[in-house]
């Protein structure tokens, strides 16, 4: 029964989507207020039902109903119960469900809370999201119906990619689509904005919480996922360049520049036209994302189960909502009336650079991700990989963190270069002295990238706090706080990034229990390898002794896991941290004659990484709080100036 | 400036940014795509020593063997025309083994030997990578089939 009634109110939750859409259109087309009052209650409903199908699906996971065929053939009634929760969402009709869930919920959060938009605009804005969602509804039900039954059910079920039977899994994929799809307001914005004219300051500043929200968790999502992918696939590396890596990173990159062209029209009413084209490319690109994972169509290391007939509906998806924004976005462009001007130097024009480097960053990862895609269409099978994108998206990257150093020191409006380069004399100093610094210690041994790299990552991290210089530090507004902590994020990410690529030190041995391994400072004592077991896998663990410089030896425990169903083995590869660094070791197969393969990694300041992308959320989120608040206090100091007055 | 002139500007500023990055694109993609050989494709297209390609196919039996090092691999790669040998150094992905398909990732050096930065290999039960997509091995006759 449980089956069949989240069938049921997937059914119900699509045709709610069609009425929603149906109100909204005849209702702004001919001015009916009443038909307009129902599309509220109609977007909240919709989202209650989807979340309610979403949780039974939950449901049938968690007792291992055997008779539904998604959890027969991705689940397993010996998995622990985590992996059986968030199993529901590591395989294909799951994910869709995750998906269409955040959307609707998504839907039903604008209708509720959206107070600042004027109500033509906020219909018209429900009425787009839920043509987003019909589209995906059909491809759910007609395409991927996680409710399927078999019968007789199945004995037992297949089980889980073991590569997914990880805690990250529990929080990577929901943060992601909450983030992606969460993207899906900001496209609906943008088509209700288009279709009422009123492409405005009070536009951007209705529609800047939901693309900070949505960015917001895109960025824990790409964070988490990129340290998941680092200590789960035991190669050493925390970004492949693989396609379904770009596909999040593609809306992330359209999603920054949005939210900077957001805050440029909501301050100055400039770039109108300009931030309604990035709120379409934006979610264009969480679907794009979703056709390249989802359809199989490129090669990827974060395997999934694939269908070429569901590329093909995505697609079609694609087009309609894609090149039907355009259209709109074509259609009424003309309408949307200049913004302001504004001079040279200013901030505004920093923020354009800004704009068009994260844009043209975005360019080049589309093309490159895309481009076995064109060549196999002629017949050639090709790869693009790190040496594609390290080498043209690492400058242009490097140009757009200098752009950040300078974008926060500029003045809105109208500034003087004069004042401009004074300001920044306190970062280029920085830089200039780690520049010498690397060039006396380190010129010849680290890259080109890593050298920049590292320079420029001081610059900005002192550039990003110089905007705080002499203020009160209590008074300063919390969304000041949010910029300058994000932009501090992204130095320490790239000091992060460049610590790895300059100065990793990796040793490869086979050794026999009893033996030393010594490498960058470790002393690794290699005990033994002992079998052990744990719920659904069995495996070889060895125990060693990790230390450093005479310190007291720590025990680490890497391991090569073998899962019985379905049949894979893994490995667990063993992380010491410190606060310099990480020691990573892998364990690999038995070489000869009682010798092991040991991969030992010592990566200095390799954590950063991460640190900095929970940074950038986290400056995300108190510009988020900032801004909310201020709105807050406004309005309540002018009910209580209106009382007064009464 | 006017608010019309600017926007115009700042429209032929995306084009240009845009085109300048459609160019580095492609004259980087020429570089660095790494195109996919069969064995037969090496022998008859042929493929300078240094080029980052990738190399498809299976695993001959019998050809794997490890070097003293306990950490080095030679084995032959073939697509039932032609064998080409490949050498890794590394942790072999946990589905490679003889008679099993493999893509790998790296250059020929100057002997003819092809020296892989990179192996991928089957990843479970279900995948496969796409360039090895309808090659198989027969386990009696110890040929390859592959039709495309």
């Amino acid at each position: 029964m449980i089956a069949e009634a989240g069938l049921a109110a997937l059914w119900l939750a699509a045709s709610l989507a069609l009425l929603q859409l149906a109100l909204a259109a005849i209702g702004l087309a001919g001015g009916k207020s009443d038909l307009l009052g129902a599309v509220r209650p109609v977007a909240v409903a919709q989202g209650v039902l989807t979340a309610l199908a979403f949780a039974l699906l939950i449901t049938l996971f968690l007792r291992s109903d055997m008779s539904v065929l998604l959890v027969a053939s991705n689940s397993h009634s010996m998995k622990p119960w985590l992996y059986k929760f968030a199993g529901t969402w590591g395989n294909h009709e799951g994910s869709m469900l995750l998906w269409v869930t955040v959307m609707g919920v998504a839907g039903s959060a604008v209708a509720l809370f959206e107070r600042a938009l004027r109500r033509d605009t906020h219909m018209a804005t429900l009425g787009g999201q839920a043509a987003i969602s019909l589209g995906f509804y059909a491809f759910l039900l007609f395409a991927s119906n996680p409710f399927a039954r078999i019968d007789p059910p199945a004995p037992d079920g297949q089980g889980l990619n073991p590569l997914l039977q990880d805690p990250g899994l529990a929080f990577h994929p929901p943060t992601l689509y909450l983030g992606y799809v969460g993207l899906s307001v900001a496209f609906s914005f943008a088509v209700g904005a288009l279709l009422t004219r009123q492409v405005d300051a009070a536009f951007a500043r209705a529609m800047r919480p939901w693309v900070l929200g949505a960015w917001i968790l895109l960025t824990l999502g790409i964070t988490a996922g990129s340290y998941w992918a680092y200590y789960e696939l035991g190669w050493g590396g925390w970004w492949f360049w693989d396609p379904v890596e770009n596909a999040s990173l593609m809306p992330w990159l359209a999603a920054t520049a949005l939210l900077h062209s957001v805050t440029v029209l909501a301050t100055r009413d400039a770039l109108r036209a300009w931030t309604v084209m990035l709120a379409v490319i934006a979610f264009s690109m969480s679907m794009v994302g979703t056709f390249l994972v989802r359809s199989g169509i490129l090669t990827s290391v974060h395997a999934f189960a694939v269908d070429p007939e569901r590329g093909t509906f995505i697609l079609a998806l694609l087009g309609i909502y894609i090149g039907g924004a355009l259209a709109l976005f074509g259609w009424r462009v003309g309408a949307v009336r200049e913004g302001a001007p504004f001079e040279l130097v200013s901030r505004e024009t920093m923020l354009v650079v800004n704009n068009l480097l994260l844009s043209v960053i975005l360019g080049l990862v589309l093309v490159g991700t895309l481009y076995p895609l064109l060549t196999e269409a002629f017949g050639h099978k090709v790869s693009v990989g790190a040496p594609y994108f390290d080498r043209i998206a690492g400058p242009v990257a490097l140009v757009l963190m200098i752009a950040m150093v300078l974008g926060p020191l500029t003045r809105w409006r109208r500034d003087r270069m004069r004042e401009v380069t004074r300001r920044i004399t306190v970062p280029m100093v920085a830089a200039g002295l780690v520049f010498l610094a690397l060039a006396v210690f380190a010129w010849g041994r680290i890259g080109i990238l890593p050298f920049l790299g590292l320079v420029i990552a001081l610059a900005v991290a002192v550039g990003s706090v110089a905007p705080l210089w002499k203020r009160n530090l209590w008074r300063t507004p919390l969304f000041t706080w949010g910029m300058v902590i994000a932009h501090l994020g992204c130095a320490v990410s790239l000091a992060g990034m460049a610590c790895d690529s300059a100065f990793t030190v990796e040793k490869l041995v086979a050794a026999r229990p009893g033996d030393r391994v010594e490498t960058a400072g470790w002393t690794l004592r290699f005990r033994q390898i002992l079998p052990i077991a744990g719920d659904n896998w069995t495996a070889l663990q060895a125990d060693m002794e990790a230390s450093r410089g005479g310190g007291k030896p720590v025990l680490i425990h890497p391991q090569s896991r073998f899962f019985a169903s379905p049949p894979t083995t893994t490995t667990e590869a063993a992380l010491l941290t410190r606060w310099d660094g990480q020691l990573y070791v892998v364990l690999g197969q038995e070489a000869d004659e009682g010798r092991w393969q040991l991969r030992v990694w010592w990566k200095p300041f390799v954590t950063l990484i991460w640190f900095g992308g929970f940074l950038i959320a986290l400056g995300g989120a108190l510009a988020l709080v900032g801004r909310e608040r201020r709105g807050w206090l406004l309005k309540w100091r002018a009910r209580k100036a209106a009382e007064n007055a009464a | 400036m006017k608010a019309k002139h600017q926007r115009l500007v700042l429209a032929v500023v995306a084009l240009v940014a845009l085109i300048g990055a459609g160019l580095l694109a492609a004259s980087a993609l020429k570089d660095e795509a790494a195109y996919f050989y069969a064995p037969y494709d090496v022998k008859t297209k042929g493929v300078e020593p240094g080029k980052a390609i990738r190399l498809g196919g299976m695993v001959v039996k019998g050809s794997l063997k490890r070097a003293s090092d306990g950490v080095t691999i030679r084995f032959d790669v073939t697509d039932g025309k032609s064998t080409v040998p490949a050498s890794f150094k590394g942790i072999t992905p946990d589905l490679f083994r003889e008679g099993s398909g493999v893509v790998a990732e790296g250059a020929f050096d100057a002997a003819g030997t092809f020296q892989a930065t990179n192996l991928l290999a089957k990843h479970d039960e279900r995948y496969m990578p796409r360039e090895l997509e309808g090659m198989s091995y027969d386990e009696k006759t110890h040929k390859m089939k592959v039709d495309r």
